[in-house]
């Protein structure tokens, strides 16, 4: 277990439209570790994940990377750390004009120059990672949900981040889709990729989460381990929450 | 009849060599329309307040003036003011350029903005600056959308191509004009007339057309509303 804690995020502040997103959020992610960020919708998560790589500039705090403090305003800078941690959406945000292949390989060749040969090769390695080799062809409007979650991940992981956040991955996809997408996530716990993730898979939270972050109203308001937060008797708020998600959903 | 006919043909190659200018007013001005309209919806959207607030002003003055206006004011004003001699053709294009990309940019801006903001958050995100996420991955997809409203425009550009008459450019509108003062064939030529304008409007639009169908990608662009 390393000292420096690989993102650190302290006293994070955000407001947008003259409400306050995020307030004071801190917390410290170890090498290799899977934080899952739980609670209502509304509650910040998506604000907070894009405030970590500063698609949201946050108004107060401070995110450092590997005791590097990020400064956005020193644009250079700030290309060179996102590049280093990966974002996973809900919607995958594909880009739409480009087939799967390209997808993953325009940011190699974009952002890190590599010739397109090596962008390619590098490219059909991420894809073959995530199990979509006979794909490459493929446009974003032939894939399947899962299938477009999975080339979006490839296209994160080929940029070799030291971090990925992802935000509800699942989320918008039919339930037979979920569990493909959560199996390469599970691989990438097993490689010892850190991660963040927004998620409400209760089962994979209780067998991947190496920390719970409870939010809500913009605060993280519960934190702790899944034997800590989800045991039948912890009596946690986060319990409660997830006991009236699983309600909902076995009567949906 | 026959006397019609025989004015005609002997005036194909003049009316060829008009067709000719036509075509390059017309080219000409979809490309210095290009060359204004991208960067300008570009502006419009990404820019600083200032800058979308020039390009706001440009096109509402480009907008809001008749072309025939445009040419007076620009050929036998702003040109000659500024002691620019151009000839009346030149001049047509630039006008008509310059009235062009005030349309184009409009059509630019409206693709631009029909994309999803996501994929720009997620370029930023896998870390390109805006710029390259501009050139990258709005304006090819941009490109894509804005090709029937380009096809739309050159086919308004080439007729209004036919002002450019008035400033002296002997180009189609001239030259049948020309013709048809001396040998009082006006209803054959101005048949003639359409005849060319028909043909280059078709041959534009389709030519467009195939450009689209060549770079189309699957599923783009048909999948407007998703769920
Ligand atoms: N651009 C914005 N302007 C104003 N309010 C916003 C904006 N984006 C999100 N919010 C608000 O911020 C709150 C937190 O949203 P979000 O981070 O998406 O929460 P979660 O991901 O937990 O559902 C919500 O109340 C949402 O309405
Ligand atoms: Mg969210």
């Amino acid at each position: 277990m390393s000292q420096t804690p690989i993102l650190a995020v302290e006293a994070l502040s955000k407001t947008l439209g003259g409400k306050t997103i995020l307030e004071n959020v801190s917390f410290a992610v170890r090498r290799g570790e899977m934080k899952v960020l739980i609670g209502p919708s509304g509650g910040g998560k998506s604000t907070l994940l894009q405030c970590l790589n500063f698609l949201h500039v946050p108004d107060a705090g401070t995110v450092r990377l590997d005791g590097q403090a990020i400064d956005p305003r020193a644009r250079k800078a700030l290309y060179a750390y996102r590049q280093q941690v990966g974002m996973i959406f809900q919607d995958y945000n594909l880009f739409d004009h480009l087939n799967a292949l390209d997808n993953v390989a325009l940011a190699l060749r974009k952002v890190k120059g590599m010739p397109r040969a090596v962008a390619e090769e590098r490219a059909r390695a991420e894809l073959a990672r995530v199990g979509l080799s006979d794909k490459e062809k493929l446009y974003p409007a032939e894939l399947s949900g899962g299938q477009k979650q999975r080339v979006s991940i490839a296209r994160a992981l080929a940029m070799d981040p030291k971090v990925m956040l992802l935000d509800e991955p699942t989320a918008a996809l039919d339930p037979e889709l979920i569990g493909e997408v959560l199996t390469v996530i599970r691989g990438l716990a097993r490689d010892g990729m850190t991660m963040i993730m927004a998620t409400h898979q209760m089962g994979f939270v209780r067998s991947m989460a190496d920390e719970i972050l409870f939010m809500q109203e913009g605060r993280v308001i519960e934190q702790g381990t899944p034997e800590m937060l989800l045991d039948a008797d912890s009596g946690s708020r986060t319990l409660d929450f997830c006991t009236h998600l699983a309600e909902f959903e076995a009567g949906a | 009849m026959q006397q019609a006919f025989e004015v005609l043909i002997g005036a194909i190659p003049y009316l060829l060599g008009g067709t000719g200018l036509t075509v390059a007013a017309v080219v000409g001005g979809m490309l210095i329309g290009l060359a204004l309209g991208l960067p300008m919806a570009v502006a419009e959207v990404y820019g600083p307040a200032p800058l979308r607030w020039l390009v706001r002003l440009y096109v509402w003055f480009f907008r809001g003036v008749p072309i025939l206006v445009l040419l007076f004011l620009f050929y036998f004003g702003l040109f000659q003011a500024l002691g620019w001699n151009v000839d009346a053709l030149t001049a047509a294009t630039i006008v008509l350029g310059m009235a062009s990309g005030a349309y184009q940019s409009q059509i630019f801006r409206g693709s631009i903005e029909s994309l999803s903001k996501g994929q720009f958050r997620a370029a930023s995100a896998l870390g390109f600056t805006d710029r390259q996420a501009i050139v990258s991955i709005v304006l090819p997809q941009a490109a894509r959308l804005s090709l029937p409203g380009w096809s739309n425009e050159y086919s308004i550009l080439l007729k209004d191509s036919a002002l450019a008459f008035v400033l002296g450019a002997t180009e189609i509108m001239a030259r049948t004009q020309f013709v048809a003062t001396r040998t009082y064939q006006h209803l054959a030529l101005s048949l003639a007339a359409c005849g060319i304008y028909f043909v280059l409007t078709w041959a534009g639009v389709r030519a467009l057309r195939m450009l689209e169908r060549r770079v189309a990608v699957p599923g783009f662009g048909q999948q407007e509303a998703r769920a």
